[in-house]
């Protein structure tokens, strides 16, 4: 008789997920879920769900979760860690959430090296609104508010976060990753486990930043979303580890 | 024999495990899902060496996978 | 209770909550309430609680609207500037029903407008200057002792009725010092008794959420019924205000925090040559005081507000008294503040009519 290898973790609810089909979201709480099982840290856990798609994490994530205003995940989990630091703390972001309008409490809760840790799903573009542009858009990438191709000369360029918060002091740990193919998704969930064990040896800030597909806001089909990741994504937010425990001592 | 085990109920037909799949073992089924989808089954159950590769991408959690 | 102290009305204000056992305070630089954060900078760490000087007010509404889901008792405070920036965060944490307590020193305004003293903010602070069905429990104190002595209460109601609540002051208020004491004894926070909707850890507990939104058809409808339900409890309850001389009142002044104490003064002044005035201080201007004046006006037929800014709680009076009197205004704006005497004048003018 064959042996179960492989099952839902205990990290998630039983609530079916109402992501796209495709969609990087259901991953990455997937691997979320996981580690807080195998972390054992579930029932002190207390997850922040952000505005946009993953605003209904607080369904799926099978832990106390709280859901704030667009943006201030990381102002919520400074003032939870802070009154709780018995607790983990967690700030599920996207990057309309976390690079634009929470820029400020993203940059100050790393700089005050906050021992809390944010999972920074990357997919360039508003998706619960229905795929406008994002600060991290790529250069000449269609959105409904950038529909010939955002202009670098009028809208800027895509900000690369994990470069960014890597000239400051106070993130212990910092890593890109993705979820397109089988291994960048084991190589995923070893940087989320170890970015959640660092808040557990409360060594302070951490952040994994996850470069995730959105077929339906791409207007793409799953396996051509997953095609974007490889060939325009990666190679504008090249994957790996930016601040790490090595430098650290 | 190895196997996976598809929740029609979670799976969307994303069609990512099919490709995910090293010996080709998945593929959508003739008949309709509850919400809809030609959800994924093993077309190729002999190859399957459960790897668990299709549930490591599937991004409803809907495989499990027996060994 | 406590001894007597000579305090500063920002101190007494930082003290009071701290003494009311607040254990989480996140505030930004704006005058004129600067020695609330600075008070809290040395006095949290005395009392094993937490300071966070936040990159915004809008980042602070936020810590608190975190510390409040854990179950502490958490303060902020800014003034007119800082109170706008902060109205997204008090809208959710009104919907998420989590009791949390801020302070607003108002300054003259709109725009940057100035640092003088003014109540130009009654309107953001009794109507929700933030979106949506929402009432936050709002006392004006018009002295130190005040000041420093609201802050339990607003954490009792902000408990009991699981709210937002605020104290509406002044710079007057909080830059002048007067003798406080304070009239509760210290509170324990952990002596408090649990909250069911805390998060941290389950301990065998199912899991909580705390969230602000249901997308869930009719859902919102119904949670806004219900908190409307929980308001109409505070009206009933909660409703503060004073009467000073206003039995056999000819003219009603009615007048809030530091226009009340003005007014106070013009109405002793005015006794002395036998006008018979009255004053209604609310203590409370949301919930207003309706009922009481709506019961004077019905006698006293002439009602003069007065108030620093161009006319805001002057609303609140007609909507009470339903035309039943006449009701006149002196206001003055953006920094601007009567002394008793302007005062006086405006009421011998309606007087003689």
């Amino acid at each position: 008789m064959e042996k179960k290898v492989f099952a839902r973790t205990k990290g998630l609810t039983e609530t079916p997920m109402r992501y796209c089909p495709g969609c990087g979201h259901g991953v990455i709480h997937r691997l979320v879920g996981e580690t807080l099982e195998e972390l054992d840290i579930r029932e002190r856990t207390i997850g922040i769900a952000p505005v946009g798609c993953s605003v209904f994490a607080d369904e799926y994530f099978n832990c106390d979760m709280i859901q704030p205003a667009h943006g201030r995940g990381p102002a919520v989990a400074t003032g939870m860690k802070r009154v709780r630091p018995d607790c983990i703390i967690f700030s599920y972001q996207g990057d309309g959430d976390l690079a634009s309008i929470g820029m400020a409490e993203t940059i100050h809760s790393a700089a005050r090296g906050e021992n809390i840790t944010i999972i920074f799903v990357n997919n360039a573009i508003y998706g619960m609104t229905g795929g406008q542009m994002a600060p991290t858009t790529l250069p000449g990438m269609r959105s409904t508010t950038s529909p010939f191709g955002r202009d670098p000369k009028v809208a800027g360029n895509p900000i690369r976060v994990c470069e960014l918060l890597s000239s400051l002091k106070g993130p212990v740990y910092l890593e890109r990753v993705a979820v397109n193919t089988p291994g960048n998704v084991v190589k995923a969930k070893k940087a989320i486990k170890k970015a959640f064990q660092v808040q557990v040896d409360g060594l302070g800030f951490s952040l994994v930043e996850i470069i995730s597909q959105c077929p339906t806001d791409w207007a793409m089909t799953p396996l051509q979303s997953i095609g974007r990741v490889k060939d325009e994504m990666i190679p504008y937010y090249p994957l790996g580890v930016f601040k790490s425990l090595e430098e650290k001592k | 024999m190895p196997k996976i085990e598809v929740d029609e109920g979670r799976c969307k037909a994303c069609e990512l495990c099919i490709v995910a799949c090293p010996h080709k073992v998945i593929g959508l089924a003739k008949h309709f899902s509850p919400s809809g989808f030609h959800p994924a089954c093993m077309a190729n159950a002999e190859a399957c060496t459960g790897c668990m590769l299709c549930a490591f991408v599937c991004p409803d959690v809907a495989i499990e996978v027996y060994k | 209770m406590g001894e007597k102290k000579l305090m500063k009305g920002n101190e007494a204000l930082a003290e009071g909550a701290v003494r009311a056992g607040c254990r989480f305070f996140s505030g930004y630089p704006i005058t004129p309430q600067n020695e609330v954060p600075e008070y809290m900078s040395w006095r949290m760490p005395e009392v094993g609680g937490t300071f966070i000087q936040a990159e915004s007010e809008v980042a602070a509404i936020n810590m608190l609207y975190g510390a409040s889901a854990c179950g502490t008792r958490v303060m902020t405070s800014s003034s007119g500037p800082g109170i706008s920036l902060k109205q997204e965060g008090i809208s959710y944490t009104a919907s998420a029903q989590l009791p949390i307590f801020y302070a607003n020193v108002v300054r003259g305004g709109p725009g940057l407008g100035n640092i003088a003293p003014s109540q130009g903010d009654y309107f953001q602070a009794t109507r929700g200057g933030g979106h949506g069905d929402y009432r936050v429990f709002v006392m004006a104190p018009n002295s130190v002792s005040e000041m420093g002595n609201f802050p339990r209460i607003c954490y009792e109601v902000a408990e009991k009725y699981r709210m937002v609540t605020m104290i509406l002051a002044d710079g007057l208020l909080g830059q002048m010092m007067e003798p406080i004491e304070f009239d509760f004894e210290p509170i324990d926070p952990s002596k408090l008794p649990p909250k069911d909707y805390a998060l941290g850890i389950q301990e065998g507990r199912s899991r909580r959420v705390v969230r602000s939104y249901d997308l869930k058809p009719g859902f919102m409808e119904k949670h806004t019924w219900k908190l409307m339900e929980i308001y109409n409890q505070v009206e009933e309850k909660e409703t503060r205000y004073e009467t000073i001389m206003a039995e056999d009142a000819d003219l009603l002044v009615v007048a809030y925090g530091t226009c009340s104490r003005i007014s106070r003064a013009a109405l002793a002044l005015g006794r002395k040559e036998n006008l018979k005035i009255g004053l209604l201080r609310p203590i409370t201007v949301w919930p207003f005081p309706s009922k009481i004046l709506h019961d004077l006006a019905s006698r006293i037929k002439k009602i003069l507000v007065v108030e620093m800014s161009t006319g805001q709680m002057i609303e609140d009076v007609k909507l009470a008294i339903e035309g039943s009197a006449q009701v006149f205004f002196h206001g003055r704006p953006s920094g601007g503040i009567p002394t008793e005497f302007e005062v006086l004048d405006v009421i011998k003018k309606i007087y003689g009519k």
